[in-house]
């Protein structure tokens, strides 16, 4: 079992007016950069920075960051800076991007330079994630949506080739063009890091990861649908002519430990507050569909069972298509109320989108997750929305204390095993593959 | 694609694909380039010029029932495509009629091949930057917004389309802007190079604004004036960007008198 620990690193300016459950709801890509405090900038990103090196004192395996553009809901703009920086400053956990946003990349060398160096310095950490991004940052970044797909797929190949093939060479595809290909940085892994999907939505992205055999890692989507899009990567991996593991499977989810139920509580519903985040249910302010719908972005009827739940779809801009495809099968659908987070944050505990609580009430339920899941990788989400560094140390620390080293066992006794135990491209057990010794020699340190 | 009694629905195929059209009526030709949204049937002008011209209102290639050229990237890929349907469906000079960004398309072609053209009328045409201002992004809006600020205010639209367009016209509009992303999503709507190539064409050419137009600046007709050297403005009153839906006969008699004025040349194998 591979755990991992993420957050969105909101920007969080209590002074903005657009703070708090009870502040003014952010529009998508309408907000003004003017408001931007520098200073409070490199206060938070100094606190991300921090929180990640004590998540890996905590034991945890993985350090995720992701990237957006544009939006106050994630500082992680030049992700592979942060990632560099904790190349530099963390020791033993892996660094794991989910990811960069292939199509939006005007010259992927640049990227595939990057990354290997990163994946140096790191001295072989990098696990490296590509998505297809949203529409918001097909148009901050002004990437022609309908290519989306096209560019994503042979920004892939061309960064392959780049790590793999010693140049120089030419390349000529239709997106991208090369009259020399020879970057003097090659990965430090070989032949080159481990490539993780994570994704939500789309069929065509998991009918593609599941080809490649790279593990698809479902984002804080709904328990029953994410089970049936991992049998969706499965079917396509028979057809592949190869079985799926555990390997294959990760999974991305809230979790919130605190000292006592009422803190728990209290914090947990910090994840529903702080700058809106269409990807943090119940936060979503105002997401604008036709941003996330742009042309030609994704394909219209290809979606995965994930889009069922209104929140997802919703954070999508797909609330109205849900909607009409509910009343089509006769069900009447009651989206959740955003002026009301306390009922939002309830719902979502109950069907285990939020699990806060101490120790003992969240294993349990983290155990429930992974029981019907049965991913090998695991990312826990925290330290979001409004929640301060005090409550994220809190809770790092009594992830590290009580809530991995359960998982752990747990894990075992489930026979979880993540993609650096089973390679997902052989489904052969790696040599010194057990992350529980990395674990072990943590919690010593600790 | 939305038929009537003058006019039938026909098709060509070509190499690159085929190519859907409605044609109508009778006398020299006359071709209709529909707006980005894509071609929404026969309108009320296009009987009217039925009455003076045949009149062909093709889908431009990737939208509606022509099918999808998935190699085009530029405006002017679908220009060429659409001067390769005209010379196989016409016989000899054509007028050219362009609405919005059909009349980018048509100004493309007037670039290439003035010498096929009897006269040329751009309507409310984008294809040019406006100095101040901004032709108004439609990625940046839902298509039925966009569909709304085309015209002159929201009573206009709802007269047209009624609160809640229907269902094929809403998978029309998004397919059409699929397509009209792929070959234009940046620089959006317009090509710098386009002002300098018009400056050697000479063709004779109507430019028709509507007062209200949001989506092109009337900088952008100035634009075409200055550059079309044998051109000039028409600005109609109480009309917006869909000109010639909501003031038809007014754009109709323009269209008429332009084109019909060049009609002897045409004759003449102009």
């Amino acid at each position: 079992m591979f755990v991992g620990y993420f957050t969105e690193r909101p920007y969080q300016d209590q002074s903005s007016g657009y703070f708090g459950a009870t502040g003014r709801s952010i529009t998508d890509l309408t907000m003004s950069n003017s408001s931007y405090d520098p200073k409070l900038g490199a206060d938070l990103y100094n606190r991300y920075l921090d929180e990640k090196i004590f998540a890996e004192e905590m034991g945890f395996d993985g350090l995720m960051l992701n990237e957006h553009h544009s939006t106050p809901f994630c500082m992680g703009g030049v992700m592979n800076l942060e990632a560099a920086i904790l190349a530099r400053i963390t020791q033993r956990a892996k660094i794991v991007l989910l990811g960069n946003i292939l199509p939006i990349w005007d010259d992927p060398l640049f990227l595939a330079e990057e990354l290997a160096e990163i994946d140096m310095i790191s001295r072989g950490r990098l696990v490296t994630g590509w998505v297809r991004g949203t529409g918001r940052e097909s148009v901050a970044h002004n990437a022609a949506a309908p290519y989306n797909w096209e560019r994503f797929q042979e920004a892939h190949d061309f960064i392959i080739k780049a790590w793999t093939q010693p140049g120089p060479y030419r390349w000529e595809g239709d997106h991208y063009h090369f009259r020399y290909v020879n970057p003097w940085a090659r990965p430090f892994q070989d032949p080159h890091p481990p490539i993780w999907i994570p994704g939500v939505m789309s069929r065509n992205t998991v009918a593609w990861a599941a080809k490649h055999r790279y593990p698809y890692v479902m984002l804080a989507t709904e328990l029953e649908p994410t089970r049936e899009s991992y049998e969706y990567y499965t079917e396509v991996a028979k057809e592949e002519g190869y079985e799926t593991g555990t390997q294959h499977r990760g999974y991305l989810f809230k979790v919130h430990v605190d000292e006592n139920e009422k803190l728990a509580d209290e914090v947990g519903r910090k994840f529903v507050q702080g700058p809106s985040n269409p990807f943090l249910e119940g936060n979503q302010g105002t997401v604008r569909p036709f941003i996330q719908n742009l042309p030609g972005l994704t394909q219209r009827n290809n979606l995965l069972p994930t889009m069922r739940s209104f929140a997802a779809a919703a954070s999508r801009g797909r609330a109205a298509q849900h909607k009409e495809e509910a009343a089509k099968e006769g069900k009447k659908v009651e989206p959740p109320k955003p002026d009301k987070p306390r009922d939002t944050y309830i719902d979502q505990t109950e069907k285990y989108s939020i699990i806060s609580g101490t120790p003992d009430t969240v294993i349990p339920r983290v155990r429930h997750v992974l029981e019907t899941l049965r991913p090998g990788s695991i990312f826990f989400w925290d330290g979001d929305g409004a929640m301060s560094h005090d409550d994220s140390m809190r809770s790092l620390r009594l992830m590290g204390s009580e809530v991995i080293p359960a998982v752990r066992e747990m894990a075992k006794e489930l026979d979880l095993k993540g993609p650096f135990e089973v390679d997902p491209q052989t489904n052969k057990p790696i040599e010194n593959g057990d992350d529980t010794a990395a674990s072990e020699e943590s919690k010593d340190a600790s | 694609m939305a038929e009537s009694d003058q006019f039938t629905h026909a098709e060509l195929d070509l190499p690159t694909g085929k190519i859907s059209y409605l044609q109508g009526g009778n006398g020299p030709s006359l071709i209709c380039l529909h707006h980005s949204w894509g071609n929404p049937g026969v309108l009320e002008l296009h009987e009217k010029l039925a009455t003076e011209f045949t009149v062909l209102i093709p889908d431009m290639p990737g939208w509606g029932g022509s099918e999808r050229p998935l190699w085009a990237r530029t405006v002017r890929d679908i220009a060429i495509l659409v001067s390769h349907f005209a010379n196989h469906v016409t016989d000899s000079a054509y007028h050219l009629v362009g609405f919005g960004f059909g009349g980018y398309v048509a100004a493309e072609i007037a670039s290439m091949s003035e010498s096929t053209l009897g006269s040329l009328v751009l309507v409310g045409a984008v294809g040019i930057q406006p100095r101040e201002g901004e032709i108004m992004d439609q990625m940046m809006y839902s298509h039925r917004q966009y569909i709304e600020e085309s015209f002159r205010d929201r009573d206009s639209y709802v007269s047209h389309f009624g609160e809640e367009p229907p269902q094929e016209m809403r998978e029309l509009w998004d397919h059409s802007r699929e397509m009209t992303a792929r070959v234009s999503w940046k620089p959006y709507m317009f090509n710098r190079r386009l002002v300098e190539l018009l400056k050697n064409v000479s063709v004779q050419t109507s430019l028709i604004w509507g007062e209200h137009d949001k989506v092109a600046p009337i900088d952008v007709a100035e634009q075409y004036r200055d550059a079309l050297r044998n051109s000039q403005i028409h600005i109609v009153n109480n009309a917006g960007h869909v000109v010639e839906i909501e003031a038809s006969g007014e754009v109709q008699d323009l269209i008429v008198a332009h084109c019909g004025a060049q009609l002897n040349q045409v004759s003449h194998g102009g």
